[in-house]
């Protein structure tokens, strides 16, 4: 059983006014602030680089490889800084969608997600804030305990809170079992906690998680919309793709003055589904025909997508450049294009399909109305696999603290199988099941530590 | 109820004098004794009946999980319980030995009279340590603290000190059936005026019920008809000075037998419910959930077709057996009926009825974490009167409290173990931070660091402990330095020492279905692969000088194999440290914070945390109030020092 303590955890927040900005910072505070910033960060090693530096770089989803933001780290080690905690702030380019999605990485990765004042609380208990100011930190806190202790829960939605109490009781019987083995061990009544016990229910509920967590992105997709790059040689198309998009009348065009590079980000909305369409200048750029767009340029529109839709000419041969660009995209969500088939076909349809390693293709003549069709159902079935309509009704999970616990949790539960692979005895694997079971416990407010031993003494009959 | 007892003594008289008087010589009452005593402190232990010190009134065992690892921890602070079970078992089993080293566990079925005479013994031979009968009917206090105390003999003993572990005589009720009758453990006279004097000082004291199952005779058991289960061949002690070469063959050791309850016991009881004390509102005291009588089982679990039982042997000088899993209150003539109807007891003849037993217990959120009472200074309680149940948690509380008690009367400071240093530790903040609605018994899951308080690993987290309270001898502990220092250099030694991708190597790893080195790996590392252990590894590598004995062995398996859990629960333990390290005021006042919930302001106001760590495990403090209260107590040093 995990203390309840918040006191020592590490924190984060975004640290600048929501919104549009030129710079974001995400702050991070406490003892593991530079063990979640080494998770994320690529570039020095944070271990060595002297106090109080910015240093450049870049995040990186570690679990996706994927590049989030071009970003400079500020390092301020205890116990000079604002908090007396070791301090890493991320100032990433602005923008609602990198900042949360940092933030949201943070979180998964070991930070909790800091209360309104709370680094000013720190300050204050730290010693860095005198009297006066100590008022101030006093109403902040008293504010958010008058608002009632229970603001997580508030915003629980009823349904996810539901889920999660099911969650928590599924593998509260496990942990009650593994525990009356270990403390009755002659009691016969109780199924043995095999590891092989254990592995099926930390699989089963880590399915569940991940699951959730799948609304999670749905529900990022819904509200942020999902990035998508067209990308292709010259004159494969790709104009005339973006039109056609633009063309329909569902088509939202927006001026989101991106953030300090000039993109120029457009949405259109395919059944239900926004498309943030990005750097579609770049595509414009094309028609004046001194592209040298290339893989290099490629690449930085591939990376900052959650859709690829690669463009090919079906009426000339596979190129280099063409299967440089499958190359580069073969591990993103893709759709290939196949353009340009009412002319003779040319490409070898049966080396794209071995490239194309199992994904989409659709065949199009000019994108016209069928192909369109076409693409808007596959994307559609791509991302949400029974439609939007039914996943909303679902459970969706979109408050950055859920996804962050829900993500730490899935995490413990990978620590559970690990264990068992490494041949760990079922008391030692409990550990990271209990870990999991505590993390559930933070999204509902749930955290009364004898709720195991109470579970203990009225599932079983114990003795000796 | 009507007291038997017709005349007081109607003249007090001067007794001796002491530094620590301890009132009970149960579990609690003998290691509080021995420690106070063996610290320096002139000690008397007084004890309603002589032929009772250390008696066991409930099931001849001790140990078992969190329990066994209690009473390494008692003996690795310099207490007796260890030793003198090494010397009095007639049975010793591991038990989880499939499982992690966290969670194994020792248990060793005891010869009863042999561990009461040799504790007697012990305590006997003790210099500073006077053993005397005698019933304390009240305490001597002045100003709100402790002076000494009057037995019912008139005899007025100062001290420094005092310590009570009344244990169950406590205004102790034996109730059987429709029989109920004033009674100590074991119908040994109750100290029936205590109590009364406890709550005049002001103490709030609540009623528990425990209970204990028939003894039968042996000699007309039939174990044919039931399973054996033997004790252990290879050697175990609870004690880290008890050595090998003592250590009882099986065959001299005595086997328990397994039997079950069926269909027809459970109808007997439930036919009989009616007469059942548990059922009947006879009985007011809050039992056990975690050993119901069997009454209680065959209710609430009114699905199970049958439940274990256990017959286990009371001693080598007896045929009384202990039908472990009947504790019952049902009357004599039921219970007889229920022995009857199980398998291997058909024609068995029961000796004692089992009995319910009521007791007074001092609720334990009137102490500090040194067992010292909040309500009267020098005053210290301990084992069941804390209400606790079982004897090993009894000894462990006796020693903190002996402990306490001596270092008071010597003028030392407080002793505490932390819940990351041992299961007393958890055991004393669980009772004086959370209370008991039931008598407690320790769990493993009751610890949040049990991997780090192993049975295996007490002595290196507590003979340092013992050595600087005084309770470990320096020959003791030199001899544990030694063992600390093998277990150092071995480590060093293998963490220098390349195993190379050999042929006999390779083959051995792709024996058991792993991939062939390509490159040297050290020995400590390789040593954490699941199918490697010490002994498999000196195959491959050469052998340290000297052969490190088995418990250095066993540390550095334990150590290397587990090392990435370990290291998690040592990193949750350094968090845990910084909230133990913020002390909250003796004399806060939580009504002027503003923003503190109403229940737990009230808690808070009761219990009176001395940390921040143990403010936040109080039920219904929630972190919201540990803010508020962590910015209170900030908000107060800075005015402070601004003055």
């Amino acid at each position: 059983m995990v203390l309840t303590t918040t006191e020592f955890d590490t924190i984060a927040a975004i640290s600048t006014p929501p919104g549009e900005g030129g710079i974001s910072i995400v702050r991070i505070s406490g003892e593991e602030a530079f063990d979640v910033a080494k998770k994320l960060y690529r570039g020095k090693n944070l271990d060595k680089v002297a106090s109080n530096t910015i240093n450049y770089g870049h995040i990186v989803d570690p679990e996706t490889n994927e590049e989030i933001d071009e970003v400079m780290l500020s390092v301020m080690r205890a116990p000079h800084t604002y908090t007396e905690e070791d301090i890493v702030e991320i100032n990433c380019h602005g923008g609602i969608v990198a900042t949360n999605r940092i933030l949201q990485l943070v979180l998964s990765y070991g930070a909790r997600m800091a209360e309104p004042g709370e680094f000013t609380k720190r300050a204050f208990l730290n010693g860095r804030i005198d009297l006066s100011q100590s008022e101030a930190v006093m109403d902040l806190i008293e504010a958010k305990t008058d608002r009632s202790m229970k603001a997580a829960i508030s915003q629980l939605d009823g349904n996810l809170s539901h889920l999660i109490k099911h969650l928590r009781k599924d593998i509260l019987d496990v942990l009650a079992q593994v525990e009356v083995n270990i403390d009755y061990p002659e009691y016969d009544d109780v199924e043995t906690m095999t590891s092989k016990l254990l592995r099926e229910k930390a699989t089963d509920v880590h399915t569940r998680i991940v699951q959730l967590l799948k609304t999670a992105k749905q529900g990022k997709i819904l509200r942020e919309g999902l990035a998508t790059s067209i990308i292709g040689r010259p004159n494969v198309g790709k104009s005339s793709l973006l039109n056609n998009l633009l063309h329909e009348d569902k088509a939202i065009v927006t001026d989101v003055p991106g953030t300090t590079r000039d993109v120029l980000e457009e949405y259109v909305n395919v059944r239900g589904v926004p498309l943030k369409l990005v750097d579609t200048a770049g595509i414009r750029d094309t028609t004046d025909k001194v592209e040298k767009i290339g893989v290099d340029r490629s690449r930085k529109a591939i990376n900052s997508a959650d859709l690829v839709l690669l463009v090919l000419n079906a009426s000339e041969p596979l190129t280099d450049e063409d299967i440089k660009l499958l190359d580069a995209t073969k591990d993103k969500q893709r759709i290939i294009i196949l353009n340009k088939t009412d002319l003779p076909t040319k490409i070898d349809l049966d080396k794209l399909k071995s490239l194309a390693d199992g994904n989409n293709i659709i065949s199009t003549s000019a994108i016209k109305a069928d192909g369109l069709t076409q693409l808007e159902e596959l994307i559609a079935k791509m991302f949400f696999d029974e439609g939007i309509e039914s996943s909303q009704n679902d459970v969706m999970v979109t408050n950055a603290r859920h996804i962050g616990l829900l993500n730490q949790a899935k995490q413990a539960l990978e620590d559970v199988v690990k264990g068992l692979d490494d041949g760990m005895p079922v008391d030692l694997v409990q550990i990271d099941m209990t870990r999991c079971w505590d993390f559930l416990g933070e999204i509902t407010g749930d955290s009364y530590q004898d709720e195991l031993i109470d579970q203990l003494f009225s599932q079983f009959c114990l003795g000796k | 109820m009507k007291s038997l007892r017709v005349s007081d003594v109607k003249q007090k008289y001067r007794g001796q004098d002491y530094d620590v008087i301890v009132v009970g010589a149960g579990h609690a009452g003998c290691e509080a004794a021995l420690a106070a005593a063996r610290m320096g402190n002139k000690t008397l232990l007084l004890t309603i009946n002589l032929d009772m010190v250390a008696f066991m009134p409930c099931n001849p065992s001790v140990g078992g999980p969190a329990k066994g690892t209690v009473v390494r921890e008692v003996d690795a602070l310099g207490g007796e319980m260890g030793k003198n079970i090494d010397k009095t078992y007639v049975q010793m089993r591991m038990l989880n030995t499939g499982k992690g080293p966290a969670v194994q566990a020792l248990r060793a079925q005891a010869d009863k009279h042999a561990y009461h005479a040799e504790m007697k013994h012990t305590i006997e031979k003790e210099p500073n340590l006077t053993l005397r009968q005698g019933i304390v009917d009240s305490l001597i206090v002045e100003d709100g603290v402790c002076k000494g105390v009057i037995t019912n003999t008139g005899a007025e003993c100062y001290a420094k000190a005092v310590v009570i572990a009344a244990g169950t005589a406590a205004r102790g009720k034996i109730i059987i059936g429709e029989l109920m009758y004033a009674s100590g453990p074991n119908n040994s006279q109750p100290a029936e005026k205590l109590s009364g004097n406890l709550e005049e000082l002001g103490f709030d004291l609540e009623r528990f019920k425990t209970g204990t199952p028939p003894r039968v005779d042996g000699t007309t058991i039939d174990y044919s008809k039931t399973e054996e289960q033997p004790g252990d061949e290879e050697p175990h002690h609870f004690s880290f000075e008890s050595s090998d070469d003592n250590y009882l063959a099986v065959k001299d050791q005595l086997s328990c037998w397994l039997t079950y309850t069926n269909e027809t016991t459970h109808k007997i009881i439930r036919d009989n419910l009616d007469r059942a004390p548990m059922f009947t509102g006879v009985i007011e005291g809050v039992g056990p959930r975690y050993c119901p009588s069997i009454e209680d089982k065959v209710v609430r679990f009114a699905d199970k077709s049958r439940h274990q039982l256990f017959l286990e042997p009371e001693g080598r000088k007896t045929e009384e057996w202990y039908v472990d899993g009947l504790s019952t209150s049902m009357p004599e003539e039921v219970q007889q009926k229920m022995i009857h109807s199980i398998v291997g007891m058909e024609n068995a003849q029961m000796m004692r009825p089992g009995y319910a037993i009521e007791y007074d217990v001092v609720a334990p959120y009137q102490l500090k974490p040194t067992l010292e009472t909040k309500v009267v200074k020098n005053l210290y309680t301990a084992g069941q009167t804390n209400g606790t149940s079982g004897y090993e948690e009894a000894a462990g509380q006796g020693l903190i409290a002996g402990i306490n008690a001596g270092r008071r009367a010597l003028g030392k400071g407080p002793f505490v173990l932390k819940r990351n240093e041992a299961y007393i530790g958890v055991m004393i903040d669980d009772l004086v931070t959370k209370g008991t609605k039931e008598p407690y018994r320790l769990l493993t899951s009751r610890a949040e660091y049990r991997l780090l308080l192993r049975t295996d690993n007490a002595d290196m987290r507590l003979t340092e402990k013992g050595h600087e309270i005084g309770l470990i001898s320096d020959e003791r502990y030199a001899k544990f330095l030694a063992k600390k220092k093998a277990i150092e250099d071995e480590f060093d030694r293998l963490s220098t020492i390349r195993i190379k991708p050999s042929d006999e190597v390779n083959e051995f790893v792709q024996a058991h279905g792993d991939k062939p080195l390509q490159d040297g790996v050290l020995a400590s590392i390789f040593l954490r692969r699941p199918y490697v252990d010490y002994k498999t590894l000196m195959r491959f590598i050469p052998k340290s000088e000297e052969t490190p004995d088995r418990h250095v062995i066993e540390q550095i398996e334990i150590q290397t194999k587990y090392a990435g859990y370990i290291k998690k629960a040592e990193q949750s333990v350094e968090k845990m440290k910084r909230m133990e390290a913020k002390k909250i005021p003796d004399r806060i006042d939580y009504d002027a914070i503003d923003g503190i919930a109403t229940e737990a302001r009230q808690k808070l106001q009761k219990i009176h945390p001395e940390t921040i760590a143990q403010a936040s495990r109080i039920s219904g403090v929630n972190p919201a109030d540990i803010a508020i209260l962590s910015v209170y107590i900030q908000q107060g040093r800075i005015s402070k020092l601004a003055e």
